[in-house]
């Protein structure tokens, strides 16, 4: 009989290696689910990993991987704040279409005006409403009681449904024919997102999913908030003793995961998608809670995780046209590895050892 | 005119998914499981349920099959957190999103084609209403007046002390984790199979979030859960009577309806247990903990 024995902290090497294994374990197993459906395996993991990177369509598949990836890590460096502290935002989802809503209110109030202000002022508009958004399950938990995981679960329901709204009425674009959807920022150049290298796929969300990465590097390692959100995380009663306030702690980390969803999808809004439309939301908040896992809540992780994660996105649009494999597969497949995740941190945690020495 | 009691019969009919999907969380929650997978489970049986009603065209088979389809799913979230022991939130989770990924990847065939008609019950009401309304005083019966769910709940109030009286804690939780797929996945059917009547991506729309909700909102009783899903059941038909009367509210709106009752619902609930006396609540004391036995 095997025993786990707990490790009185985790194992660096594991906690490293952990995520390799977890990405070549979904590979396997999403190799077998391939062949179950009847496709080729091999080629099948090819399309998906190898082939947008590398393959004969690279060069127009690459820029797209920093258009993914920056929302992913955008989101996932606010979420990882509070999943340290034992705060569930699972609602990133709702405070990204809130976000691109509240920014895209500003460019649309402003049209046709032209000034270099409209931009930063959507910015701040989408990660305000973002903020906004997410403070709600943080009060709600604050004053109430109320579970944030749920709440914040909600409120993606009804912030879908407030894009369902906005579309098909206050910012139905008036010159639009009737069609549903508001104007498309991307033709109005004070208030686009444009790419601002040619070929790389960078607009302003990458500096900014980049600016991220830094900050809450800097403030998970360096500042106190940073100390306490670990403290708190790993010993909530100790922290409380060290005069850490969890209410704080909540509003502090749904906010600022808030606003950086927010802005993530202010940036897409005005960028890749162009304009509100009700299917705004495409599961970019849902996924970042893989991201923010896959990294190890660590940002550097978390940048490393959100390539990984917008290759897949790539990688199966790529399969779903060149193979036929259905949309779904990707969502499949981020969800396996997440499940994979999980059961291999058991060896980050505890050691293996026989029962009986 | 609207007559009250037809007004009852759909307020039944909406309320049931709820109903199952919150009577097996409310027993994996009394076991000390947080499962946030009734999403992932009850989209798994809205498939398979429907895949089997359909090609046997029997519909009852389909609620079997929907029943095993949410027990089999389930034992993935099983061997993360009982035998791994992952975090449970995680794995929950995970659960969802990858019962959502893999519903929409194996439901593409089953797009466009209609359930086969459920035969009628007692009184007009559909026989798995029934079955749901017959559930509750069961689970009621089995938690507070059998020694299993003595068992059951004082594994999920302090499973160290239930191990140390010699009560399996993990088989305790597999039993119940599987019993809430089970109730999940038909849960999820009844939406396919006897609301919908086709099958379409994402055809629970956050159910099974509501249903976690509801367990809170029951006070972790079974009656309570009967309370909460007629309360939200109540809301929905409401809602939907409005959009048919055509008020003068835009329709995005007014299927707003649903989530923020439940919002106020739980803030309302969560206020109340806040402010008591007895700190905590009713929730189970181990919940959402994972046992790891040293000896």
């Amino acid at each position: 009989m095997i025993q786990l024995v707990p490790r009185s902290t985790a194992s660096t090497f594991w906690q490293i290696a952990t995520p390799v294994m977890a990405v070549l374990a979904t590979m396997i197993a999403g190799g077998i689910l391939f062949a179950i459906m009847g496709h080729d395996p091999v080629a099948a993991i090819r399309t998906i990993f190898w082939d947008p990177l590398f393959g004969p369509a690279a060069s127009y598949s690459r820029p797209q991987l920093l258009v993914k990836a920056a929302p992913l890590i955008l989101i996932a460096s606010g979420l990882a704040i509070g999943f340290r502290a034992g705060i569930w935002n699972i609602g990133a989802e709702g405070q990204y279409i809130i976000g691109g809503i509240t920014g895209a209110a500003v460019a649309l109030a402003a049209y046709p005006f032209e000034g270099m202000w409209i931009f930063p002022a959507m910015v701040i508009a989408g990660a305000a409403g973002g903020w906004a958004w997410g403070m709600i399950p943080a009060l709600l938990r604050n004053w109430f009681g109320a579970s944030e995981i749920l709440v914040s679960l909600m409120l993606v329901y009804v912030a879908q449904r407030v894009a369902a709204w906005m579309a098909f009425g206050p910012m139905k674009n008036p010159e639009g024919y009737g069609f549903p959807g508001s104007r498309n920022l991307q033709q109005y150049p004070a208030a686009s997102n444009p790419e601002l290298i040619e070929g790389t796929g960078a607009h302003w969300g990458v500096v900014a999913a980049a600016v991220a990465v830094l900050v809450t590097w800097v403030l998970v390692s360096r500042h106190i908030r940073g100390f306490h959100i670990r403290a708190a995380g790993s010993a909530p009663r100790a922290a409380r003793f060290a005069g850490v306030s969890p209410a704080t702690l909540v509003a502090f980390s749904l906010g600022l995961s808030g606003a950086l969803a927010g802005m993530a999808g202010l940036f897409e809004v005005s960028g890749p998608a162009g304009q509100i439309t009700d299917n705004l939301g495409t599961g970019y908040g849902f996924t970042a809670i893989i991201v923010a896992f896959l990294g190890r809540l660590h940002p550097v992780g978390i940048l490393l995780a959100g390539l990984l994660l917008a290759l897949t996105y790539i990688g199966g649009e790529l399969a779903q046209l060149t193979m036929q494999l259905p949309a779904a597969t990707v969502q499949v497949f981020q969800g396996m590895l997440l499940f994979f995740l999980l059961g291999f941190d058991v060896l980050t945690r505890f050691r293996i050892q026989r029962r009986g020495k | 005119m609207i007559d009250p009691l037809s007004i009852f019969l759909l307020l039944l009919s909406a309320s049931t998914p709820i109903l199952f999907a919150a009577l097996g969380e409310l027993v994996a929650e009394r076991a000390g499981i947080l499962n946030l997978g009734v999403e992932g489970m009850m989209i798994a049986g809205a498939l398979a349920g429907f895949a089997a009603a359909y090609a046997t065209g029997n519909p009852f088979l389909g609620f079997l099959v929907a029943a095993l389809a949410g027990a089999a799913i389930s034992l993935l979230y099983t061997v993360l957190t009982q035998l791994f022991l992952a975090n449970q939130v995680a794995s929950g989770l995970a659960l969802t999103l990858f019962g959502l990924g893999l519903a929409a990847m194996f439901g593409k065939p089953f797009e466009g084609v209609k359930a086969p008609p459920m035969p009628i019950g007692p009184l007009g009401i559909n026989w798995i209403v029934w079955l749901g309304l017959a559930m509750v005083p069961a689970i009621w019966w089995f938690m507070n007046r059998t020694r299993r769910g003595l068992i059951l709940r004082a594994v999920g109030e302090n499973h160290d002390a239930a191990h140390a009286l010699g009560y399996d804690v993990r088989a305790t939780r597999a039993a119940a984790i599987a019993f809430g797929g089970a109730m999940a996945g038909v849960g999820g059917a009844f939406i396919s199979i006897a609301t919908v009547l086709q099958w379409t991506e994402g055809m629970t729309a956050g159910a099974g979030w509501i249903a976690l909700a509801i367990v809170v909102f029951s006070n972790w009783t079974a009656f309570g859960v009967l309370a909460g899903a007629w309360l939200f059941g109540g809301v929905t038909v409401l809602q939907l009577r409005l959009q048919a009367a055509g008020v003068n509210v835009p329709v995005q709106l007014l299927s707003m309806a649903p989530y923020l009752a439940t919002i106020i619902v739980l803030v309302m609930i969560s206020a109340r247990q806040k402010y008591s006396r007895k700190a905590g609540g009713a929730a189970p004391g181990s919940l959402g903990n994972n046992f790891h036995a040293l000896r």
